[in-house]
């Protein structure tokens, strides 16, 4: 689904990514973990192209992409993402959240949008809220918010920036909840957060990143119980204590 | 007192005409000066220099000269280009001088929308001018009202200036009457007085329509 190689990015004179080599299967759910600033959430962004590249290729549902040439909004259709401090449009109701993107950019009639729209917030748990504005939401109930209004768009693949560190403790369970329903339903995820537990349980891969470089992948039981990097055994000598 | 009094009354029908006269230009003066404003905001946030550096001249001789010299020089600029009546002339002219204000104004709103805004809107699959429609100004638009609102009372009272052009609004009608009656004092207490009402009712308006946005959006959190 997502085949990233020789990626690099720099920030002015930061190397931030350096000749990263990424891929990810077709239901499979990829957790990202590593420092704050190792450059997992800009690996993220690169992959719906909220930032460019400056070399390698990035390759999305088996096509490569040219940011110059090819229609990004028509590849970001296709490739949903939550952020960490939710984003959701303030001036919108939670129903008009969800149903803005169908509508404006899919082109869907309305009645049909809406019928969607009530279908994912009652798979959210926020049927209740439809016709509530975001301020007078939790932050979980936000990032659930948040969660539905990328489902909308009926995409191939999700993207999560540190999506439950913006949350009070006893918040999270129920974003993490959503996002292990949707992993189950075989929705291609790449996930950057700190929530070992959330790996642990429902990742097919962990990428360790240090310093713009993943420098240690594998499955979740043998990142976790037997790291080979040094820099991964102190990162999770710290994170787990 | 009895002669304040009495000019207000014997003028009263005047001053009525020439009120409906200065919303007139204030309305249309600052309708267009929100388009100008608009645009050129669009310009300095456009990231090309060209356009960076259009807006920046255009806001920094507007800022910089005083409004009753823009007004003469874009008067009799303007007459020279197009035959334009003294009211179309003056609006325009207001609208040149109030745009620049309202391009700093527009400016700053659309900039202190969070950036996530947009990136959630472009991640969405929305092109920039669709997020730009239906996310950031709906928000802007709205930040923008308390100092749009300002503008709007500096604009009403800027207005009096276009009597010069021979318009008769309130202004123009106190300089007309003065010179009839020999009672400048007062008849320029009355015209005052006009212009402070305007001024009071147009504060409250903008004041209840600042609640009934809040109020209808449940607020600016995010």
């Amino acid at each position: 689904m997502i085949k990233i190689k020789g990626l690099n990015k720099y920030f002015g004179s930061l190397h931030v990514l350096k000749d990263v080599d990424f891929a990810v299967d077709k239901s499979n759910v990829v957790v990202l973990i590593g420092a704050s600033g190792s450059g997992k959430s800009t690996l993220l962004r690169c992959i719906n192209f909220l930032e460019l590249n400056d070399s390698g290729r990035v390759e999305i549902m088996g096509k490569s992409v040219d940011p110059k040439k090819d229609d990004l909004n028509k590849i970001r259709q296709d490739v949903g993402m939550v952020f960490q401090h939710f984003n959701l449009f303030p001036h919108k109701t939670v129903l008009e959240n969800v149903i803005e993107a169908p509508i404006f950019v899919k082109k869907m009639p309305r009645q049909e949008a809406v019928e969607t729209a009530s279908y994912l917030l009652e798979k959210v748990g926020l049927s209740d809220k439809a016709d509530v504005y975001p301020c007078q939401l939790s932050g979980g109930q936000k990032q659930r918010v948040a969660i539905a209004r990328a489902l909308a768009m009926n995409p191939k693949i999700m993207l999560f920036d540190e999506p439950t560190s913006a949350l009070d403790p006893e918040l999270v369970g129920e974003v993490l909840q959503v996002m292990k329903e949707l992993a189950r339903e075989g929705m291609t995820m790449v996930v950057v957060t700190h929530e070992m537990g959330f790996a642990k349980e429902v990742a097919d891969a962990v990428f360790f990143m240090d310093e713009g470089k993943i420098v240690e992948e594998g499955k979740p039981c043998e990142i976790f119980t037997n790291p080979q990097h040094v820099r991964t055994q102190e990162f999770l000598g710290q994170v787990l204590a | 007192m009895t002669a304040i009094y009495e000019i207000f009354m014997e003028n009263a029908a005047a001053f009525m005409q020439a009120t409906t006269v200065t919303l007139k230009l204030t309305f249309v003066s600052l309708l267009l000066a929100m388009l100008i404003g608009l645009v050129f905001a669009f310009f300095k946030i456009s990231g090309n220099r060209v356009l960076y550096g259009i807006a920046q001249l255009y806001i920094t001789v507007i800022r910089g000269t005083p409004l009753i010299v823009q007004l003469m020089f874009l008067y009799f600029g303007i007459i020279k280009i197009v035959v334009l009546p003294a009211f179309w002339a003056g609006s325009l002219a207001l609208a040149i001088h109030a745009g620049a204000y309202i391009a700093e104004i527009f400016r700053g709103t659309i900039q202190s929308i969070d950036r996530g805004q947009m990136e959630a809107a472009r991640s969405l699959g929305m092109s920039y001018p669709l997020a730009m429609r239906r996310i950031i100004l709906p928000q802007a638009f709205k930040r923008a009202i308390p100092p749009l609102g300002n503008q709007f009372i500096i604009g009403l009272k800027d207005s009096s200036l276009v009597a010069y052009l021979g318009v008769a609004e309130i202004y123009g009608t106190a300089l007309y009457a003065q010179a009839e009656n020999f009672q400048p004092f007062e008849t320029y207490l009355v015209a005052g007085f006009y212009y402070l009402v305007l001024v009071i009712i147009f504060t409250f308006l903008v004041n209840k329509l600042e609640l009934k946005l809040n109020v209808e959006n449940g607020g600016d959190a995010k």
